[in-house]
């Protein structure tokens, strides 16, 4: 196998806290680990919600404001359609056999990746580690982050 | 098409090592195969994902990907990838004579 210019390492951020905004760095942590690349999810912000006890299991998608879903802004605000889109989703999703958001970081967290949450913004929404899944390794800065993500690749999202 | 020498027997394999025709794996070849992709010792566990990987290619026409093998195959994920480091679905398709399975999960 060629071992020249392979991604050794990969740093992912992820800032958002909707369904199509988590998905997309957990596939990626994931894959990098199937791939033997060394891999860390650091969420921050809204991001928090996908390792947050409360939220992990009532991810949405964004049914307003996102245009790629193809569905008026007027009709994706009335009660109960984020709801449905999002069961819609996750129904599509798991005949693909892609795990629910727990699943899915208690699998990423067994592949050996690390997974971090950022201080700041486990500060600015008032929470502490019991708030936090247990597969979150650590709270940490955006200079320890740096510290761990040396030598890799960061990845935004 | 690259062809590999496993066993004493010729076999053909595709750009990245993995058997085109995994009728030509024999049991014998999976210690060489191993021990290529940095695997010293095969153990009884390694066999089970091994076999595992066969049955499902015979069964379903492609290797399982990791998430079905921690689910079904009796070897837990985290485990998978104390065996297979370099990432189990991939690493055991190899050493079982398969081809690399496609999948984003």
């Amino acid at each position: 196998m060629a071992d020249t210019a392979t991604i050794q390492k990969v740093s992912i951020i992820v800032s958002k806290g909707s369904l199509e905004g988590i998905y997309p760095a957990l596939i990626m942590a994931n894959g990098a680990r199937a791939e033997g690349i060394e891999a860390d999810l650091f969420f921050t912000f809204f991001g928090l919600d996908a390792v947050t006890k409360k939220h992990w299991e009532h991810i949405k998608l964004a049914t307003v404001g996102n245009p790629g879903l193809h569905l008026p802004t007027l009709l994706g605000g009335m009660p109960g359609v984020p709801d449905l889109v999002t069961r819609y989703m996750e129904r599509k999703m798991d005949k693909l056999d892609i795990p629910p958001i727990p699943e899915f970081i208690e699998m990423i967290a067994d592949t050996g990746a690390g997974i971090y949450a950022c201080k700041a913004s486990v500060d600015l929404f008032e929470l502490d580690k019991d708030d936090l899944v247990e597969q979150v390794q650590g709270i940490i800065t955006v200079g320890e982050f740096y510290e761990h993500a040396a030598g890799g690749q960061i990845i935004y999202t | 098409m690259p062809t590999a020498t496993y066993d004493g027997i010729v076999v053909p394999v595709d750009d990245e090592g993995f058997f085109t025709d995994p009728g030509r794996w024999t049991e014998p070849m999976a210690e060489q195969i191993a021990k290529e992709l940095g695997i010293d010792t095969v153990t009884d566990r390694h066999w089970t994902v091994i076999r595992f990987m066969r049955a499902q290619y015979a069964e379903k026409g492609t290797g399982p990907t990791v998430r079905v093998l921690g689910k079904t195959s009796g070897v837990s994920v985290k485990e998978l990838y104390q065996l297979f480091p370099k990432g189990p679905a991939k690493t055991a398709a190899k050493i079982a004579g398969i081809p690399k399975p496609r999948g984003c999960i």
